[in-house]
């Protein structure tokens, strides 16, 4: 690995680390949803300091090729982030739907009474 | 417990989830208020993009505006939580295209002294409307499988039809779910698994008075395979449903 991919890799991390950090600080981000992107990322940022880890923990678990591995891990964090996404999607979806029904419950009770009034 | 005074004291709303139903709905309302002269007449409106509100008011309704579309289970829920809210006794939920007769509600709302949920069902004798293919196959397995959790035999499972006692508008104003077929095979799963009693009356189903059919008869196979799913969720779903 050349030294020029080796810092390509801390920098990649280390920016996204930064980036997700930043929008939890402004807010932009909820922490229950930063947790997924913050755990890649530092996962990331230690394969990207010590490469060296990778292919020790891809052969303790019989992974010939180390790269696979992060294609692994990556996959999986993006399918839970995916699941995630869904449910609050759900969720959501529910509670519009709730309000929408309370609302429309109290513009007819306005209605009816300014019928009244 | 059922409805204990059915018959003239009992309270009855008429609940009619209506989406661009201008064409037909006036001559339901006139329908009901013949046939049901004491009854409120509810029509949740959907969201239509007609003026389907306004003229439900003018032919006497009361209605429910749903700022946005939320599909038959949310406008039902709207719908019961209305009835919850105001005291009635009995809720009855008919379609506002016109292919439900109301001079049948009176028969089922005194069959409610049995029942805590009571459905307008074709294929049960009367009327020969009819239907064939995949939907048909879908419509007979479904009924099947709740018929026996119900232990009486239901020939109309997805009807939009129904009546129900005071038991049924508590639950249902809680726990109706907006989910596809929600509002009819969950809603009778729920039903069955808090214990209430469901039966059926015979109808007969007249044709569409108009606006839009609400399923294309080329989704015949699609909607089976989502009512075998809709069914197979609302078995393996706790009790006490979803909260929001």
């Amino acid at each position: 690995m050349s030294t020029f991919s080796y810092i390509l890799g801390i920098v990649a991390a280390s920016f996204t680390f930064i980036i997700v950090i930043d929008m939890l600080r402004r807010q932009r981000l909820r922490e229950r949803h930063a947790i997924w992107w913050i755990t890649g990322a530092i996962l990331a940022l230690i394969v990207g300091i010590f490469p060296a880890l990778l292919d020790a923990i891809a052969a303790v678990i019989g992974i010939d090729v180390p790269i696979n591995l992060v294609f692994f891990v990556s996959i999986a964090i993006l399918v839970l982030v995916c699941i995630q996404h869904s449910a609050e999607l759900t969720k959501t979806e529910r509670q519009i739907r709730v309000l929408v029904e309370e609302s429309a419950l109290l513009s007819k009770r306005v209605r009816d009474l300014e019928d009244r009034a | 417990m059922t409805v204990a005074h059915t018959g003239s004291e009992a309270r009855i709303v008429v609940i009619m989830p209506a989406f661009n139903e201008r064409e037909a709905i006036e001559n339901v309302i006139k329908e009901v208020h013949t046939a049901l002269p004491a009854a409120t007449c509810l029509v949740v409106d959907d969201g239509s993009l007609d003026d389907t509100a306004a003229i439900a008011r003018r032919a006497g309704a009361a209605v429910i505006e749903l700022p946005v579309n939320l599909g038959v289970g949310g406008a039902m829920r709207a719908g019961y939580r209305f009835a919850l809210v105001n005291g009635y006794d009995v809720a009855v939920q008919i379609d506002a295209d016109g292919q439900h007769d109301p001079s049948s509600v009176p028969a089922m709302v005194a069959q409610l002294v049995t029942a805590d949920i009571v459905i307008g069902a074709r294929f049960a004798g009367v009327g020969d409307y009819s239907v064939s293919g995949p939907r048909w196959w879908a419509m007979s397995f479904l009924s099947a499988v709740l018929s026996r959790a119900a232990r009486r035999r239901l020939t109309d499972t997805t009807s939009g039809f129904k009546a129900c006692g005071p038991r049924a508008i508590e639950l249902l104003a809680r726990e109706m779910p907006a989910e596809y077929l929600g509002d009819t095979i969950e809603a009778l799963v729920i039903a069955l698994k808090n214990g209430l009693i469901v039966d059926q009356y015979p109808v007969a189903m007249r044709p569409r008075a108009g606006g839009q059919p609400s399923h294309n008869p080329m989704k015949s196979a699609i909607y089976l395979v989502r009512g075998v799913f809709a069914l197979a969720v609302a078995f393996i779903r706790p009790v006490g449903g979803a909260r929001a």
